[in-house]
C-alpha cells in the first residue's frame, strides 16, 4: 500500500507541488522561447517529456554502470541522442511546427530540467519511479507551457489554439508576442501563484491561532458555567 | 565593415539574452552581483569564441565530408563539454584568483543554452568561417553587456522595497521584461 502511495507521489509532485517552471525556474528558454502560441507550447512540453522519459528510463536502467565521473557527459550523451531522435521525426511529420520552433527543439539538449531530474533523481531510483518522476514533471512542464502560451496567445492574438476567443474590437497587445512579453507574463504569473501561496499560509497560520485561542478559552467559559 | 555589422548584431539587435532567450539560467541564477556577473560573461564569451572555431570546423571538415550531418547535436554537445573542462583546467593553471572566483560558474557553461545556440545558429545561417568567429565574439559581448545590466539592477533592488509575491525570481523576470522592452528600440537598425 505504501509503495502504491509513494509511486502517486513521484508522479503528482512534478505537477504542481515541484512544478519546473514556476517553483524551480528550471527550463526557462525554451519556456520563454516558444510559448508566442499555446500550440507551440504544447508541441514543445511533448517533446521534453519525450526525450525526458526516454532518458530517464535509459539513465536509471544503466545507472550502476556509469562511472561517477564521467555521469553527467554520458547522460548529456543519451540525452542528445533522443533529442536527434525527436528532432528528425518532427522534421518528417510536422515539418511546420517542426519551423516554428526552430532551433529551440535541439535545445532541448541543454534544457537544465532534464539533466537535473537525471542528477537528482533517475540516478538513484528504479527504472519504474524515474519513468513516472519524468512524466509526472513533463506534464508540470506541459501544464506552465500551456499557460504562459495560452495567456500570451489570448491577448496578442486574440486567439486559443487558433480560435478566436476575444471580439475584433479588442486591440491585440503586441507586445505579448514579444520577447519582453514573455518575461513580464511570466513574472506576473509566478508572482500570482506566490501571493495565492502566501495567502493560503496566513490563513493556515490564523486557523491554528484560533484553534489554540478557542482551545485556551474554552475551559475558562465552562469554568463561568459551573 | 560586414564583419564589425555582424559583431553588433549579435551584441545589441539580436542580444542573445533579451531576444532569443538563450542563456536565462545564468543570467537569472549569476545576476545578484556586479563582479561574478561580468566574470560569468568573460569566461561566456571566452567559451563562445573558441567554440564557434571549433564546432565549425567539426562541421564543415568532418561531418559534411562524410555525410554525418544527423550527428550534429552529438557532438556539438561533446565538443562543449570537453572545451569547457579544457578551460576549466586552463584557468586554474593559469590564474587561482580568477579559478576561484569564477568557481562554480565555469562548469555550469556547459547548459548554457547560449552556447550550443550559438554553434547552431552558426550553421543555420551559414556564416563563413570568419564570419562566425565575430558572431561568436558579438554574442558573448551581448551576453557579458545583459548579464552586467541585470546585476547592477538587482544590486540597486536589494535596497527596494519589493512586494513580497514579486520577491525572487518574479521580480527579476520583470526587470528582464523592462530590459527587453529598452533593447527593443535598438531592433530594426541591422537586418543581418
Amino acid at each position: 500500500m505504501s509503495k502504491n502511495v509513494s509511486a502517486v507521489k513521484d508522479f503528482t509532485k512534478g505537477l504542481w507541488e515541484q512544478n519546473a517552471v514556476f517553483k524551480q525556474v528550471l527550463g526557462m528558454c525554451p519556456t520563454l522561447a516558444v510559448t508566442v502560441s499555446a500550440i507551440n507550447g504544447i508541441a514543445m512540453a511533448l517533446a521534453t517529456t519525450f526525450v525526458l522519459v526516454f532518458s530517464s528510463m535509459i539513465i536509471s536502467l544503466i545507472r550502476k554502470l556509469i562511472p561517477t565521473q564521467v555521469r553527467i557527459a554520458s547522460y548529456i550523451l543519451i540525452i542528445a541522442t533522443f533529442v536527434t531522435i525527436v528532432d528528425l521525426v518532427m522534421k518528417a511529420l510536422f515539418p511546420e511546427l517542426s519551423k516554428a520552433l526552430g532551433p529551440y527543439i535541439p535545445l532541448i539538449v541543454v534544457n537544465c530540467l532534464i539533466l537535473g531530474r537525471q542528477e537528482a533523481f533517475s540516478s538513484k531510483n528504479g527504472v519504474f519511479r524515474s519513468v513516472l518522476d519524468a512524466l509526472g514533471m513533463g506534464a508540470g512542464f506541459l501544464l506552465a507551457l500551456f499557460m504562459l502560451g495560452g495567456v500570451r496567445e489570448i491577448l496578442g492574438s486574440r486567439t486559443l489554439l487558433g480560435f478566436q476567443v476575444l471580439p475584433n474590437l479588442y486591440e491585440p497587445w503586441l507586445v505579448m508576442i514579444l520577447p519582453a512579453g514573455a518575461f513580464l507574463t511570466l513574472g506576473l504569473l509566478m508572482a500570482y501563484f506566490n501571493n495565492r501561496e502566501i495567502n493560503k499560509k496566513t490563513k493556515q497560520r490564523e486557523a491554528i491561532l484560533q484553534k489554540h485561542l478557542s482551545s485556551k478559552q474554552s475551559p475558562a467559559v465552562e469554568g463561568g458555567e459551573a | 565593415m560586414e564583419l564589425f555589422l555582424i559583431f553588433l548584431s549579435a551584441a545589441i539587435v539580436n542580444n542573445f539574452v533579451l531576444a532569443y532567450f538563450l542563456g536565462i539560467c545564468p543570467f537569472i541564477g549569476v545576476s545578484s552581483k556586479l563582479s561574478s556577473a561580468v566574470s560569468m560573461g568573460m569566461a561566456t564569451t571566452f567559451v563562445m569564441t573558441i567554440t564557434s572555431i571549433v564546432t565549425w570546423l567539426i562541421y564543415h571538415m568532418i561531418l559534411i565530408p562524410f555525410n554525418l550531418e544527423f550527428l550534429q547535436y552529438v557532438s556539438f554537445i561533446l565538443v562543449i563539454a570537453s572545451l569547457v573542462q579544457f578551460v576549466e583546467m586552463f584557468i586554474k593553471k593559469v590564474s587561482q584568483p580568477l579559478y576561484r572566483a569564477l568557481g562554480i560558474f565555469l562548469p555550469l557553461i556547459t547548459t548554457n543554452c547560449a552556447i550550443l545556440g550559438l554553434a547552431l545558429f552558426i550553421i543555420l545561417r551559414e556564416y563563413t568561417f570568419i564570419e562566425g568567429i565575430f558572431y561568436g565574439l558579438g554574442a558573448g559581448a551581448g551576453f557579458t553587456l545583459a548579464i552586467s545590466i541585470m546585476a547592477g539592477i538587482r544590486e540597486e533592488l536589494d535596497l527596494a522595497d519589493v512586494p513580497k509575491p514579486f520577491q525572487g525570481a518574479a521580480i527579476t523576470l520583470i526587470v528582464a521584461g523592462i530590459l527587453a522592452l529598452a533593447f527593443m528600440g535598438f531592433s530594426g537598425m541591422i537586418s543581418v
